[in-house]
């Protein structure tokens, strides 16, 4: 009468294989995508494209060809001071910040379990803006040189971290199973509360500052890569590397991760430990990017859905989700200085297109829940 | 047992002795600042001021005093008054209908829209007094109040609280970034702005108040109608319809009240946040959830504690003065914070 | 019958959320190799119980003990790899496939290095095939049926490979044919496989049926113990479940039955006759 026999174990197997067949070198074994796998290739060569495209654009337009000629370690000498001294650093920290916030804003999501959280929304971003405006203001413009390049950024990391450590410290308590940790409900409220204070605390500062402070400290605060060299972006690359690695050897965690608090407790994940790597490793990423360039909006939100809507994978895939990232700020640095009549900082193009696709995002969540 | 008459009586005497408090709190901001005034001071120049003949202020003044009273004191105690009614009334009413205790017009988004367009309108016009932008921070208050409210109903209502929280706060990220941007463009529209967003009392000529009185006056006349209605649509909304209740209609009339009210008060004193947020809690221990009772006392708890906090301010940081935005924010954080830790919240 | 079987005990537990206490200094031996259900009415911590046994809450007083050694104190991999749960409530990410799901079970025996070898292909395979759901590997869970997706969140449970094996209310979703079918696979878990197995049963004839040990809960405390013909009388429901009811034999099992009594379509009653 049951229309389900239970021995087939053969079939099973074959159709086990199919979805997820397996590449095993020794004791080495993982899960073979080839698909995700050419994907993510096709985005990185994407990313290199709109790299090179940055390099390119400016006041005088550089050929592509001489762009590659000239990294691949050809061209004459002036056009290797061209590219390197000046073209290259903006390009390569839009690419590098744009990782760093699509890979933190991944981590946040998939920790927290919620497509619109992220680190400007849980106030690290904001805390960092604290600490550089603190910075700016306090200053007094006397020594604008090396206050400016070393002491605001300097602050923005550790205004970032700190908020990141309140805000963690403030969210710990008792779960509801009696654990002490962190719930991600709780955390992500308070986050969104200290948020709020942060930007009250910015607006007082700019009152109390003489009109050019303030002027300095608003534009830091809309994130541009106009300041953009070589020794800014290096902690930021080395940064990257570190939360990069993090996030890999973690992965499956995260997928884990995904299933629900008492799942994952069951499979023997400890959850409070990994959570704490985690959002450590977002919070540093985010923070160091912010450090670096200043505030950069709806990165961190908008790159992990749309790696996930684009590759369609079950969670935020980190890697996509940095690599869109780092797409998007180059995307939105080449568009502010060619499609644009005014250059706009480059936090306020990626604010501008993000908008909507935020709007559509919640629409689709709404329309989802209905569903459901 | 408890009688539905003790209930009553006990709810009337406490909505009276808020009224005493409040009194006091605006006699003492009349008389508290850089230069203190006695109460009988007070008393006299206010009832000099207003019982001229010709009207309200007609008769010059006859003291330095008086004339502290009336062009500093007076506007900004009423404005704050005003102020903190309307925002609190507001936050009763978006925690209402939203049906979520962590609801607030800052979190929301309604206060960065309010921001936006003023900003805007700053860096387009050219303005520098309040009562010029006042009506673009209304405007901006109001659609970015439309546009949550509609993204988050699409889902019938249904949607998490969190998720509207969460809309409201990226909302919110994408107007600032979309205010940086201007006011970035120009010195003086930033010049301008930074005293209006940090939210303050202060500085406000008299014409603000009467500009927006009218909207304040409407928006709580109508959040008090409102108040049936929202008892039965906090019931959830199937079960309101079945009660009789045109849903849609009932929603809009509520959104259009919380706009009024916080659109109005926001564009007149800058943003404020966690003000709509922690007063109807604190007036929710007293009369519980019942809007009728909850309506009233957050307009009076809002107003009280907002001129307590302008006060406090201009104590704590004499000879100058903090800001009523931030002397709030400071406040309403902790509590903000210590709501989120209790248990009850997290199972929502 | 393998290795002697993992003995899960609890030790005078007190459990509770918040500041309400449900079980209340609660001692309960598990047996090894059988299946144990612990039925009891709404909100007597059936559930809070089997909770604090799969280590997802944790006790305010008194312990819980695999053998002989308290479970908060072991590393939370090694528990893994001994007791498997399927929870009340599980969520997934929309678009993961079937597979990928069951896959997750054998995450306490992978590593970095080792993400899928040939054992846990073997595993998965063989834990999609017991409940039938092989030929909807490739789907995602979002399509499929309630009582589909509660077949494939036990396999996960099963593709654990755990000696011991929680479940809380695994028939919810379930029609009575599929539930007799899970049900038949738990019971031959433990008859082929010597797998100690506790469930959370609400149906109190399933329950009867398919248990070796009954464990009757009410109000945080254990009331009865012991087989189903010993323990499931008239007296225990009317006391325990508040339950007007007769206890017949089942004619297909030869174990009790119970045939409830209400006000309504009753011989006798009312008017009725039929």
């Amino acid at each position: 009468m049951s229309t389900l026999e239970t021995d087939k174990p053969t079939d099973a197997g074959a159709a086990l294989r199919k979805v997820r067949p397996a590449l095993r070198i020794g004791p080495v074994s993982l899960v073979w995508r080839p698909v995700l796998f050419g994907a993510v290739l096709a985005l990185a060569a994407l990313v290199f494209a709109l790299f090179c495209l940055d390099i390119a654009v400016g006041e005088t337009h550089i050929p592509l060809r001489r762009v590659l000629d000239v990294l691949g370690g050809g061209g004459t000498r002036s056009q290797r001071f061209i590219i390197i001294e000046s073209r290259l650093p903006r390009a390569l920290t839009a690419v590098v910040v744009g990782a760093a916030l699509g890979l933190s804003g991944a981590l946040m999501q998939s920790i927290l379990h919620n497509p619109l959280a992220g680190p400007d929304v849980l106030g690290i971003t904001t805390g960092a803006s604290v600490g550089a405006v603190a910075v700016l203001v306090g200053s007094g413009g006397a020594t604008t040189g090396l206050i400016a390049t070393l002491g605001a950024p300097l602050a923005a990391l550790t205004g970032g971290l700190l908020t990141a450590v309140v805000i963690y410290l403030l969210a710990w308590g008792r779960g509801r199973a009696g654990e002490r940790g962190v719930t991600g409900f709780r955390l992500v409220l308070i986050g969104i509360g200290v948020n709020a204070v942060l930007l009250s605390v910015i607006s007082w500062l700019l009152t109390r500052a003489s009109l050019t402070d303030a002027a300095r400290a608003q534009l830091w605060l809309t994130g541009s890569l106009n300041a953009a060299d070589m020794a800014r972006v290096a902690p930021a690359v080395v940064a990257l590397a570190l939360v990069t690695v993090v996030a890999l050897v973690s992965a499956r965690t995260l997928a884990a991760l995904r299933l629900g608090e008492e799942s994952t407790r069951v499979l023997g994940v400890r959850i409070q430990a990994q959570q704490a790597l985690l959002i450590g490793a977002a919070v540093v990423a985010a923070s160091v990017a912010t450090a670096a360039v200043g505030p950069v909006g709806f990165v961190a939100l908008a790159a992990p859905q749309i790696a996930r809507m684009a590759l369609r994978t079950p969670g935020e895939p980190l890697l996509a989700s940095a690599l869109t990232g780092a797409g998007l700020v180059a995307a939105a640095d080449i568009i502010s200085r060619t499609l644009l009549p005014v250059e706009l900082p480059v936090g306020i193009v990626t604010a501008a297109l993000g908008g909507p696709f935020l709007l559509y995002l919640l629409v689709r969540m709404n329309r989802k829940a209905t569903l459901s | 047992m408890i009688h539905p008459g003790t209930v009553r009586r006990r709810r009337l005497t406490g909505l009276l002795l808020l009224v005493v408090l409040l009194t006091v709190a605006v006699v003492a901001s009349i008389a508290i600042g850089t230069r203190s005034l006695a109460p009988a001071t007070v008393f006299d120049a206010v009832t000099h001021a207003l019982g001229c003949d010709g009207g309200p202020f007609r008769c010059p003044a006859r003291s330095t005093a008086e004339e502290i009273v009336r062009e500093l004191r007076l506007p900004r105690t009423a404005l704050a008054l005003v102020a903190g009614m309307a925002l609190g009334i507001a936050g009763a009413l978006i925690q209402g209908y939203t049906r979520n205790p962590l609801a607030d017009a800052g979190l929301l988004g309604l206060n960065a829209g309010a921001g936006f367009l003023a900003a805007l309108s700053i860096y387009l016009f050219g303005f520098t007094a309040p009562s010029q932008y006042i009506w673009f921070a209304f405007a901006g208050s109001a659609i970015a109040g439309v546009v949550v409210f509609g993204v988050s109903s699409i889902g019938g209502g249904k949607a998490s609280p969190l998720s509207l929280v969460l809309a409201g706060a990226a909302v919110t990220a994408f107007l600032q970034a979309m205010t940086n941007a201007v006011v970035v463009l120009d010195n003086a529209a930033l010049d301008t702005y930074r005293f209006w967003v940090v939210g303050t009392v202060n500085g406000r000529e008299g014409g603000v108040f009467w500009q927006v009185l009218p909207f304040l006056v409407v928006g709580m006349a109508m959040a008090v109608a409102a108040a049936p209605s929202l008892n039965l649509l906090s019931l959830g909304d199937d079960v309101a319809r079945g009660l009789g209740v045109d849903v849609g209609r009932a929603r809009a009339f509520g959104l259009f009240a919380v706009v009024l009210l916080s659109g109005a008060a926001t564009a007149a004193i800058g943003p404020i946040a966690f003000l709509g947020l922690v007063v109807p809690h604190i007036a929710r221990t007293i009369t519980g959830p019942d809007n009728r009772w909850l309506i009233p006392y957050s307009g009076l708890i809002g107003g009280l504690l907002l001129l307590v906090a302008d006060i406090a301010g201009r104590v704590v940081a004499r000879p100058g003065e903090l800001q009523v935005g931030v002397m709030l924010a400071a406040i309403g954080a902790p509590f903000f914070i210590a709501l989120v830790r209790r248990k009850k919240l997290v199972t929502l | 019958m393998t290795s002697p079987a993992h003995r899960l005990a609890a030790d005078s537990v007190s459990l509770g959320y918040g500041e309400r206490v449900i079980v209340d200094e609660l001692s309960l031996d598990i047996a090894p190799g059988v299946v144990t259900t612990v039925i009891g009415p709404n909100g007597c911590g059936k559930s809070t119980l089997l909770k604090s046994l799969g280590r997802l809450l944790r006790p305010r007083e008194g312990q819980v003990v695999l053998d002989g050694k308290a479970i908060s104190s072991m590393k939370t991999k090694d528990v893994a790899r001994v007791i498997g749960m399927l929870p009340q409530t599980p969520v997934a990410p929309e678009g993961l496939t079937v597979a990928d799901l069951v896959a997750r079970g054998r995450h306490p025996h992978q590593s970095w290095l080792r993400q899928w070898s040939a054992d846990d292909e073997t595993e998965v395979a063989a834990a999609l095939a017991q409940t039938g759901i092989a030929d909807l590997a490739e789907r995602t869970l979002d399509e499929l049926s309630g009582g589909q997706r509660q077949r494939a969140w036990i396999s996960m449970a099963l593709a654990q490979g755990t000696d011991i094996l929680l479940l809380d209310e695994p028939t919810t979703y379930l029609d009575l044919a599929h539930s007799l079918e899970v049900l038949d696979l738990v019971d031959r878990l433990h008859a082929e496989f010597g797998r100690t197995v506790v469930m959370v049963l609400h149906d109190l004839n399933l329950a009867i049926r398919y248990s070796d040990e009954l464990v009757v809960m009410s109000a945080g405390r254990i009331v009865a113990r012991g087989k189903p013909a010993d323990v499931v009388t008239a007296e225990l429901l009317a006391e325990v479940f508040g339950l007007d009811a007769t206890v017949l034999t089942d004619p297909v099992s030869g174990r009790p039955m119970i045939v409830p009594i209400g006000t309504r379509h009753v011989h006798g009653a009312d008017g009725y006759d039929e």
